[in-house]
């Protein structure tokens, strides 16, 4: 039994003109202490997905069927309560843009407070302050800038609180939703390897979406391709990018610069992802697909355990 | 510049504010038709008369001579007397402030109440029938005359059911503290009264610890028999103030008047005196604030609905933070700034008097003194007010400045 297991999981918004698959029938396993990268591209539904965990897709959006199982208990059939208590504690987010995420009118120990006392009341507010210093002090924010207010960090720092307030209760699972899409890229990195550093010291799984595969290629232990609210390929991330099997990932790795071969041009994937109100029939990645054989174009591939650990929607591989 | 600096530069701007205003409202109060000494006469008098009053006046004068004159005097506080009466306009001003105050207050209350309240719930189930019908209610007591809401108030209240009365502002009788309804000058009163308040302190406590989560029974209890004690305690201190304020009461020590009649009979420790302050405040309040509610309902709501969509709201949520605790103290703390604003420009709106809800229900205020001066032609009294006027926005506009830096950390001055 994993920590995290998403069993065929539905997600659609609901709109006047229709509903959107946001999320189609996604299934995967979560491992303790695990990092999962979860790449796709604008729209692909990583975002809704990872929403979804801590079920809090935004309305119209609905979560149609399937199972979320944490530690065995599936959390669709949690009540509100029992939501709010396991949220921060056990699963914490982290949001792409860290210049928003934090309320600019309550000071940094005010969200720490707060968060702390409202998972665990008798905590008295010494303790509560203790606690935040010890955490802030892991992601590299000096302890004594916790009076400060929001706006008084920059960017990267804030992140860092963001990290830091999603940690500070030990969470077997951290979402990190781009956690570095809006920042520079030497900020980036060093982003990057503090989560891989916390994940080190307290163990905790992480999940980390992103749209650009280069950034979880070489820190995740495993990589989770999506296109169009589905998952296109599954599989560890050394084997993925030695064999990549789906079109798609393949085309993804092209277009990663690589400083050897710097001269070489990057191949971009023609075409735009399909419209989610009117999906094409068959294999959504299809009408991009250079590959494709007829079938393609009216049935639906199974995602299928090509070898053991390596999963890929592609007829090809059949 | 420092907050200090800040204020004093603000206050000194508020002078050329006063100028301005000043001199535009003498000049067209002289322009336009109507004579106060012919209004102050009803055209019964002799041309002899007439003209002796326009010299006591000093009408007979060039406009120029009077308007330094009246503000020669204006620089050493004095506004000047009325034209009608030949009491000065300072204190008419002051004796009809504190029926204005109260008034405003209290409105301003009911419409801040309904209208936060109601905005925020329109804003949490957005396009939701709850949403349409919210959104109704506030345009319908927007676009509602006072006068015609007043009337029906009246009706309803005061004339079919007789439970409030249905205009005034307090009956003759009841402005002089009587012996029978000095609860609080007998032991036996005191004790009730810190019984009461120990109670409603417990009942505050309790709710508060509730808010934040805590269990008074069962698994995880956490309450203490130390909160009753303090509860206690704090009875027993108002039990002890009390009483000791009721022998000084009845010896005639305190003689204190705001003008206020709910605080004065609170002073005065006269409990009936302070009910029936309010009965008489509830209708022009309710009404007013009604009214006013419908702008507050709809800002609320448009603020509200942006807070909402930031991400610190969602971030908050994701840390398993209540919906309660979200809404007000992530989204609607945000969302305040502007709604602040609007407060400090609805009140000091008011402070100058609502005129026809004073009219409606002839309540003794600012704006029924304006009117009523405007009516006679009584430009010192017309003069006086538009200064009062201007220094009350100035004020109220410098207090809601200084309250934006306490509620945004960003707002530096």
């Amino acid at each position: 039994m994993g920590l995290l297991e998403v069993d065929s999981l539905r997600v659609d918004y609901r709109t006047r003109r229709g509903s959107i698959r946001a999320v189609d029938d996604v299934s995967f396993k979560l491992e303790k202490g695990e990092l999962l990268g979860l790449v796709g591209e604008s729209g692909s539904g990583k975002s809704t997905l990872g929403l979804s965990i801590i079920r809090l897709v935004p309305p119209p959006g609905v979560i149609e069927q399937g199972s979320i199982r944490i530690d065995g208990d599936d959390i669709i059939d949690f009540s509100a309560e029992k939501m709010q208590s396991i949220r921060g504690s056990q699963i914490s987010f982290i949001f792409q843009d860290p210049m928003t995420s934090l309320s600019p009118v309550k000071k940094i120990s005010e969200h720490f407070i707060e968060f702390i006392r409202t998972h665990e009341p008798k905590t008295t507010k010494a303790e509560a302050l203790k606690r935040a210093n010890t955490t802030l002090r892991d992601v590299g924010i000096l302890p004594e800038r916790i009076a400060d207010y929001p706006h008084q960090f920059s960017g990267g720092m804030r992140q860092r609180i963001m990290i830091a307030l999603a940690i500070t209760l030990n969470p077997e699972i951290v979402i990190a939703d781009e956690p570095t899409t809006a920042l520079d890229v030497i900020v980036q990195a060093k982003i990057l390897d503090l989560l891989t550093e916390l994940r080190d010291r307290y163990g905790m799984a992480w999940i980390l979406i992103t749209h650009d595969l280069s950034v979880v290629l070489e820190r995740c232990d495993k990589i989770l391709v999506m296109y169009a609210g589905g998952i296109v390929e599954y599989a560890d991330s050394k084997e993925l990018f030695r064999n990549p099997r789906h079109p798609y990932t393949q085309r993804l790795l092209q277009g990663i610069p690589n400083i050897e071969f710097s001269d070489q041009k990057l191949k971009a994937i023609p075409g735009s992802p399909p419209n989610l109100l009117n999906p094409p029939n068959g294999c959504s990645f299809s009408p991009r697909c250079s590959e494709g054989e007829p079938r393609c174009k009216s049935e639906k591939p199974q995602l299928l355990e090509v070898i053991p650990n390596h999963f890929v929607r592609c007829f090809k591989e059949m | 510049m420092g907050l200090r600096s800040y204020i004093i530069v603000r206050i000194l701007l508020t002078i050329p504010l006063i100028m301005l205003l000043l001199s535009i409202v003498f000049l067209i109060i002289r322009v336009i038709p109507g004579d106060p000494v012919l209004l102050h006469f009803e055209r019964k008098a002799s041309e002899e008369a007439v003209e002796a009053m326009r010299q006591r006046l000093g009408l007979d004068k060039s406009l120029p001579i009077q308007y330094f004159e009246y503000l020669g005097g204006l620089f050493r506080g004095d506004l000047g007397r009325s034209m009608q009466d030949f009491s000065p306009v300072s204190e008419q001003i002051f004796s009809a402030f504190p029926a204005t105050l109260e008034l405003a207050i209290c409105s301003m209350l009911v419409a801040t109440t309904i209208g936060i309240l109601l905005g925020v719930k329109a804003s949490e189930s957005y396009n939701s029938l709850k949403d349409h019908l919210i959104r109704a209610f506030g345009i319908i007591v927007y676009a509602m005359p006072i006068f015609f809401l007043g009337m029906i108030f009246q009706m309803i209240f005061a004339i079919n059911f007789h439970w409030l009365p249905a205009n005034g502002r307090f009956p003759p009788r009841l402005t002089e503290p009587r012996g029978m309804i000095l609860f609080m000058n007998q032991p036996v009163g005191i004790a009730v009264w810190s019984f009461m308040i120990g109670l409603l302190c417990l009942a505050l406590h309790v709710g508060l610890l509730r808010m934040k989560g805590v269990r008074f029974w069962g698994q995880g209890s956490t309450i203490s028999l130390s909160h009753f004690m303090i509860v206690w305690i704090v009875g027993f201190t108002v039990w002890i103030v009390g009483f000791s304020y009721a022998q000084l009461n009845m010896s005639g020590v305190v003689r204190v008047s705001t003008g206020l009649f709910t605080v004065d009979s609170v002073i005065e420790g006269n409990i009936l005196k302070f009910v029936e302050s309010l009965r008489y405040l509830f209708l022009p309040s309710l009404t007013l604030g009604l009214v006013l509610s419908g702008v507050f309902i709809r800002l609320t709501r448009s603020n509200m609905l942006e807070t909402l969509r930031l991400d610190f709201v969602t971030a908050a949520k994701a840390r398993g933070l209540k919906e309660s605790t979200v809404t007000y103290g992530y989204a609607l703390r945000n969302a305040f700034l502007p709604i602040l604003t609007m407060m400090g420009l609805q009140f000091a709106t008011l402070l100058g008097g609502a005129i026809l809800t004073e009219t409606t229900f002839s309540w003794p205020g600012l704006g029924r003194y304006l009117v009523d001066r405007i009516n006679f032609r009584d430009y010192t009294a017309i003069q006086g007010a538009v200064v009062y006027f201007a220094l009350i926005v100035a004020v109220v506009n410098l207090i809601i400045d200084i309250l934006y830096a306490y509620l945004d950390p960003r707002i530096r001055y």
